[in-house]
């Protein structure tokens, strides 16, 4: 469910969103008070923690309706900040979890430190239940499964056709995925050809995304397994950001990701192509309402890449344990995740629900009505590489994401910027 | 027998007397204590315990969730000042703090001196420059942002039509806190003016009357006798100020996306780099270090404001009780 990076989209300030939490959290607990009286000896209540949308209002409801015991109180956080907050000032306080907590895969190498504090749900039922490294991410070094997966979040190329004929470009999705090609190089080359055309449009939003697509092809950007930071002298992070911020200086919109200005970008054809996760486009419908011509190429430079996902936890601090085990795995079956992408186009990390015909059989009406189940299924079966993410891999790459803004910005130059990102790592110890 | 009964009887009324003289001694001597000691009760709760408990965490490795490392002694504070961002962020916060204080009670003074006069519907004045206070910082920083947006905001709209270059708000040290400053002045000013108008209208009437008898004309009588007596309220204003500028942390977190202070920090402040060290980096032990910091650095600018207010006022104060000795 990543629909945005962990230190972006705060729309919310810190203190008045940890207030908002202990309010709702507050109203919640009572209102699960009711309705539940019938004194049989099995009565369970669950709280389920999520955020954004799960698309799990009606499967509560059917959960409730099979297991007449259960009662369920959902509380939904606004944001992920908002979510990742509450979750690790209450691990702290070691009381006030939900039964269920729902979790976004960028927290894992954190949580996987306290992997104690939450139950081991691995069984012979849900084996094999995930992509490979969907659940690889979430087992700790002992090999106990924390988190269930929920979705995941497969990148592909959307486009501006409108923009592509302008340019004299290919406008059909098939030959633009030809045009784009599949490595870093004939993607740029294919923005050179297209800034050729005289458009004045930038070729790609900001540094920064393309770097996230670049980063998450490495499988050790910035740590090794078991831990050390690599990353100021890892020869792949030094190459590639030479070769992201040399593209960027002729291709990109020089925007940062998620600022006003990235926003009110897609009104005025601030670019032409963006690396796309599935979740990501809900975000460009959304902020492109009333433009045509957007499309989704079915490739990805440089090989496949996973943006975001998240996951089902149960922690230790939860007095239904066993209760709450049954339903997040209910919840993260093939069936009930092919309905919540239905519902809410959250993109199923489960095998058999990627080979399902409902989802494959999928198409997206803002996208020229692009069969996106199945050009997501795709770019899932094309991941191949998963980074490792130590504990030091988000202020790390926070940090490098300042690097390169800076020199978007010209603020630095890039070796200035580089020199900085150096310190900054440096300083995290 | 009759005079060990009688002994006894006055023993005891002796002791009752002791008693009860005792007790209205205790009431005289204690009583005022105990009736204020909720205030002080409930600051050791709410603020001496959170204050020496963080004082206890700068001195240890501190995880946000791992909780309590190992006991560091003062290197959470050398640590941090050896950090360039800790000073980068000191810079910003009294950028930005000047940048907001000074032109707000200057200007709260005037719209309270404006809602001093006589005017038509005085209520819904004073409730309109209160209304900025209301509104959220957080809807105020959406409106803000609105404005101050570095390509399709509304004044770089404006200034681009003019053919200027556009202002870079989000990279540009100076122009960022400038639209910090005025996200802060747009919801304390309504709010000082209120305070500085209540302590106007505790102004005797009797003075004006006689200054305008003797010929003053307003702006005479405002910096003569307004501006003078204003000067606890003053005092007051200028130290709660202080203390809000210097803890900024909503305007500027609102401020772009991410909410640390910029890819350079141009607009970091000390409350900011706080969060970024305990929420970002989960260093609970760096950042209170930081807090501390920041506790001291207040009350030394506390101290030395509390002393030029005191100055400045006292000698207006001294000016207007010469001149009243020379009116009477």
């Amino acid at each position: 469910m990543k629909r945005f990076p962990r230190s972006t989209l705060a729309l919310t300030v810190a203190g008045a969103a940890s207030f908002a939490l202990i309010l709702s959290g507050c109203s919640a607990d009572a209102g699960s008070g009711s309705g539940s009286e019938q004194s049989t000896d099995e009565n369970v209540k669950l709280t389920v923690a999520t955020f954004n949308e799960f698309g799990y209002d009606d499967l509560f409801a059917e959960y409730e309706t099979a297991n007449p015991n259960v009662t369920i109180t959902h509380k939904k956080a606004a944001t992920t900040n908002e979510a990742r907050d509450n979750l690790t000032t209450r691990l702290a306080a070691g009381s006030g979890l939900s039964d269920v907590e729902a979790i976004e895969v960028d927290w894992l190498p954190e949580l996987l430190q306290y992997s104690d504090q939450f139950v081991d749900l691995s069984s012979d039922d849900v084996a094999d239940r995930w992509l490979d490294w969907k659940s690889e991410a979430a087992t700790d070094a002992d090999g106990r499964l924390i988190a269930y997966g929920t979705d995941i979040g497969p990148e592909g190329v959307c486009y501006r056709s409108d923009l592509f004929a302008a340019a004299g470009l290919p406008t059909d999705r098939a030959e633009v995925a030809k045009l784009l090609g599949t490595s870093w190089e004939s993607y740029y080359a294919a923005g050179e050809k297209f800034a050729a055309a005289g458009t004045n449009v930038p070729w790609f939003d900001s540094a920064g995304a393309t770097w996230q697509g670049v980063v998450n092809q490495m499988p050790n950007p910035y740590e090794e397994k078991d831990g050390t930071v690599i990353a100021t002298e890892n020869p792949e992070v030094k190459a590639a950001y030479t070769s992201v911020l040399d593209a960027s200086s002729t291709l990109s919109a020089h925007l940062s990701q998620w600022s006003d200005d990235w926003t009110a970008s897609f009104q005025n054809d601030g670019f032409a192509t963006m690396l796309c996760p599935g979740w990501m486009l809900g975000v460009i419908s959304g902020n492109a309402a009333g433009v045509t011509g957007w499309d989704i190429a079915d490739t990805f430079p440089g090989g496949g890449g996973n943006w975001g996902g998240s996951y089902l936890t149960v922690p230790t601090q939860s007095k239904n344990q066993v209760e709450a085990t049954k339903l997040a795995a209910w919840l993260t079956a093939p069936e009930q995740q092919l309905k919540a992408f239905a519902s809410k186009g959250t993109f199923p990390s489960q095998v058999d629900a990627l080979s399902s015909d409902e989802l494959l059989g999928a198409t997206n009406e803002f996208f020229n009505n692009a069969p996106t189940g199945q050009i997501l299924a795709n770019r899932a079966a094309a991941v191949d590489v998963t980074p490792f993410k130590g504990t030091s891999y988000f202020p790390i790459n926070d940090a490098m994401q300042q690097a390169l803004t800076r020199v978007e910005d010209g603020t630095m130059t890039a070796d200035e910027s580089w020199d900085q990102w150096v310190a900054d790592v440096n300083a995290l110890g | 027998m009759t005079t060990a009964a009688a002994v006894e009887l006055n023993a005891r009324s002796i002791r009752r007397i002791a008693l009860s003289h005792k007790l209205s001694r205790w009431d005289v001597r204690f009583s005022p204590y105990l009736y204020v000691s909720p205030f002080f009760i409930l600051f050791g709760i709410v603020g001496l315990f959170p204050l020496l408990y963080t004082a206890w965490v700068s001195v240890h490795d501190w995880n946000l969730i791992g909780g309590q490392g190992d006991f560091v002694g003062l290197e959470n504070f050398a640590t941090v000042l050896a950090q360039p961002y800790f000073w980068t962020s000191l810079r910003n916060t009294f950028s930005i703090f000047l940048l907001s204080s000074v032109p707000q009670v200057v200007a709260a003074i005037a719209i309270a001196a404006v809602l001093d006069f006589n005017l038509r519907g005085k209520t819904f004045w004073r409730m309109g420059v209160l209304l900025p206070y209301v509104v959220a910082p957080v809807a105020v920083a959406l409106i803000f942002n609105d404005l101050f947006g570095d390509r399709y905001g509304l004044i770089n709209s404006g200034i681009m039509s003019l053919g200027l270059e556009p202002i870079r708000w989000h990279v540009d040290v100076l122009p960022s806190h400038i639209a910090i400053a005025t996200m802060v002045n747009f919801r304390w000013t309504g709010y000082n003016a209120l305070i500085f108008l209540a302590a106007m209208q505790a102004v005797p009437r009797d003075y004006y009357e006689a200054a305008i008898i003797d010929g003053a004309n307003r702006l005479r009588t405002f910096w003569s006798i307004t501006v003078p007596l204003l000067r606890p309220i003053i005092i007051f204003v200028i130290l709660t100020s202080t203390i809000g500028g210097l803890q900024i942390f909503d305007e500027a977190r609102m401020f772009d996306q991410a909410g640390q202070g910029g890819a350079n920090r141009q607009w970091q402040t000390l409350t900011l780099y706080i969060y970024e060290l305990g929420w970002g980096q989960r260093n609970f032990g760096r950042a209170s270090a930081v807090a501390w910091l920041l506790f001291l650095i207040i009350i030394l600018i506390a101290v030395v404001n509390f002393l030029i207010t005191r100055r400045i006022a006292g000698s207006a104060d001294r000016k207007l009780r010469i001149r009243a000795k020379g009116v009477s």
